[in-house]
């Protein structure tokens, strides 16, 4: 597969697509795990919901 | 009998939307659906990637129509994603949904990538076609409006520290915003601009080969899914932020007292 004169352009732009696409399911993923140890942290510290459930349990 | 019937099917149906409003049945059903929505984002972008790799030159711009492939589902999505946070923006406003907030916020940083994405690789694909990177003409203008409001609203969410209140004054902005929508779509005809018209979406059908219209679909669709895929992830992330910190007011309550 040839790109021709302009494959610095193409190459280019899907090369940035790709880094901001894996930058931000990146940034959700470790935002997940950020919540659920504040989550660990507040369980631990004995506070609970208003439901009675454990803090850490998500769901 | 058949009303009793009838009322009972409505008071189902409401049932089931009262259900998506409760956060917690909210995260339990996003568990159950992110693993497969992912997969198939997945399997969905490998199809359209290698359709694209494999779609024929443009006889006039040669391989550089392989940008449309990317650049096109990401603008699209620039403004489908203003469209959502719009629709969300009313539920805050009028329908009071709980959720309502949680999707806009969630969504703007979302719509911001995808809409950083289409100017980056419109860009990208303007210097060989028009010999410039960038014009200030009325449809990439417009788009770069889109991008700076999407970034404000973000600001205004980090602002105000209280959701519900940053919720209310974020719909506003939102549906004020919501009015660049009609600008961007209708700005290649109602203005003389170096950007194309419209060649998918437009009366009498596409107006492209067959040969770039499915891997373009393609990959419409599997950027629509990544959408989907990391919208509700996001929203999943916020309502457990929000209970993060309703815990941590309680703990703060409980030690003054």
């Amino acid at each position: 597969m040839s790109l021709g004169p302009y494959t610095s352009f193409i190459v280019t732009s899907y090369l940035l697509a790709a880094i901001v696409v894996l930058m931000l399911i990146a940034w959700i993923a470790v935002d997940y795990r950020r919540q659920k140890q504040r989550l660990r942290e507040l369980d631990a510290s004995g506070m609970t919901r208003r439901s009675g459930r454990s803090a850490a349990d998500i769901r | 009998m058949q009303i009793a019937c009838n009322v009972y099917d409505d008071y189902q149906d409401a049932m089931t939307l009262i259900d998506l409003a409760n956060p917690t049945r909210f995260l339990t059903l996003t568990a159950r659906l992110l693993p497969w929505l992912a997969a198939l984002t997945a399997i969905l972008l490998l199809v359209g990637l290698y359709q694209s790799a494999m779609a024929p030159d443009d006889y006039q711009q040669g391989a550089t129509v392989k940008i449309m492939f990317i650049h096109v589902p990401n603008a699209w999505l620039s403004m489908f994603v203003w469209g959502v946070m719009s629709l969300a923006a009313l539920g805050t406003l009028v329908w009071r949904h709980p959720l309502a907030d949680v999707a806009a916020k969630a969504a703007a940083p979302i719509g911001a990538a995808f809409t950083f994405l289409a100017l980056l690789t419109g860009s990208l694909w303007g210097r060989p076609m028009w010999g410039t990177y960038w014009e200030w003409d009325a449809r990439l203008t417009s788009v770069l409006i889109l991008f700076l409001m999407y970034l404000g609203l973000i600001a205004l969410w980090r602002a105000v520290e209280d959701p519900s209140r940053a919720a209310r004054a974020a719909a506003i902005l939102t549906l004020v915003g919501a009015i660049n929508l009609p600008i961007i779509k209708f700005s290649v005809d109602w203005w003389n601009t170096l950007h194309q018209p419209a060649s998918v979406m437009r009366m009498g059908g596409p107006s492209l080969d067959q040969a770039f219209l499915i891997p373009l679909l393609v990959m419409a669709v599997a950027f629509s899914l990544l959408f989907v895929t990391l919208h509700l992830a996001a929203m999943r992330n916020e309502i457990l932020r929000r209970r993060v910190r309703a815990l941590q007011m309680m703990q703060v309550s409980r030690r003054s007292a």
